[in-house]
């Protein structure tokens, strides 16, 4: 989920700068974009993230996932050191510091939150009177 | 003109996205562990039960439109504005929607943690 989250919006942002400007006017063009071989590579991304965050959210809280995740901008840079070899400066270090916080004070929190919906409880009772 | 199209490509990617989100997490809480789903009952009727969730599809549809909208935001705007807006705020709007209609327990640590995530994505997308 991390990696292909990052990744093809990465492969999006490349794929749409190709391609150049959308006008106002024309706003259908956007379909035109998805010939582009970095888009497609991003969306085929983005599905695998998709999955992937799916199943997450249905064992935990949408406000336990959300800032969980956002792992994978810590972990986007530092790939663009170790593989791309980038200089990765101290403002981004500071990004990275904030982040890592969030995450490691999100993560002692409980997976779900908040009460079993109804559906859910329906299905329960429906199956223990079998 | 162009910063007010850019604008209104981030308020609308980002309304797009928190509604995407909330719905898609609605869909698999009432659906329940997928994990579990499939070994009580297999992987064709746990892809089947998922398939038919119209809640499902209702966040997809708003993904979609948070998806385009970023596209069409993207070839106006730099990455740099458009990034940290559209990627950071939406981590503020979920942890605001899911305490409204989700019902979840959005405590202080919660808060917390959204808002060192929130800057944290905001310094690194910036920069």
């Amino acid at each position: 989920m991390m990696v292909f989250g990052a990744s093809g919006d990465a492969l999006l942002a490349r794929g749409v700068k190709q391609t150049g400007s959308i006008d106002v006017h024309h706003l259908l063009h956007v379909f035109a974009v998805l010939a582009n071989p970095y888009v497609v590579a991003g969306i085929f991304s983005l599905l695998i993230f998709m999955c992937s965050y799916m199943t997450a959210l249905s064992f935990a809280d949408l406000s336990y996932v959300m800032p969980a995740t956002a792992i994978s901008y810590v972990l986007m840079t530092l790939l663009s050191i170790f593989w791309l070899h980038e200089h990765v400066g101290a403002d981004r270090w500071l990004g990275i510091l904030f982040i890592v916080i969030g995450v490691g004070l999100v993560a002692g929190e409980p997976l779900r939150t908040g009460d079993p919906p109804a559906a859910v409880t329906a299905i329960e009772a429906a199956e223990e009177r079998r | 003109m162009r910063v007010l199209y850019t604008w209104v490509c981030i308020l609308i990617t980002v309304c797009a996205a928190t509604a995407g989100d909330v719905l898609v997490a609605l869909a698999m809480r009432r659906i329940g562990d997928l994990g579990e789903f499939r070994r009580k009952r297999g992987v064709v009727p746990m892809l089947l039960r998922v398939l038919s969730s119209g809640v499902l599809f209702a966040g997809i549809f708003f993904m979609g439109i948070a998806f385009f909208s970023n596209l069409v935001g993207l070839s106006w705007a730099d990455l740099s504005l458009m990034g940290p807006a559209s990627a950071a705020l939406t981590y503020i709007t979920n942890a605001l929607a899911a305490k409204l209609f989700l019902k979840e327990d959005v405590n202080r640590r919660r808060w917390l943690a959204t808002i060192f995530v929130f800057c944290g994505v905001l310094i690194l997308t910036h920069t």
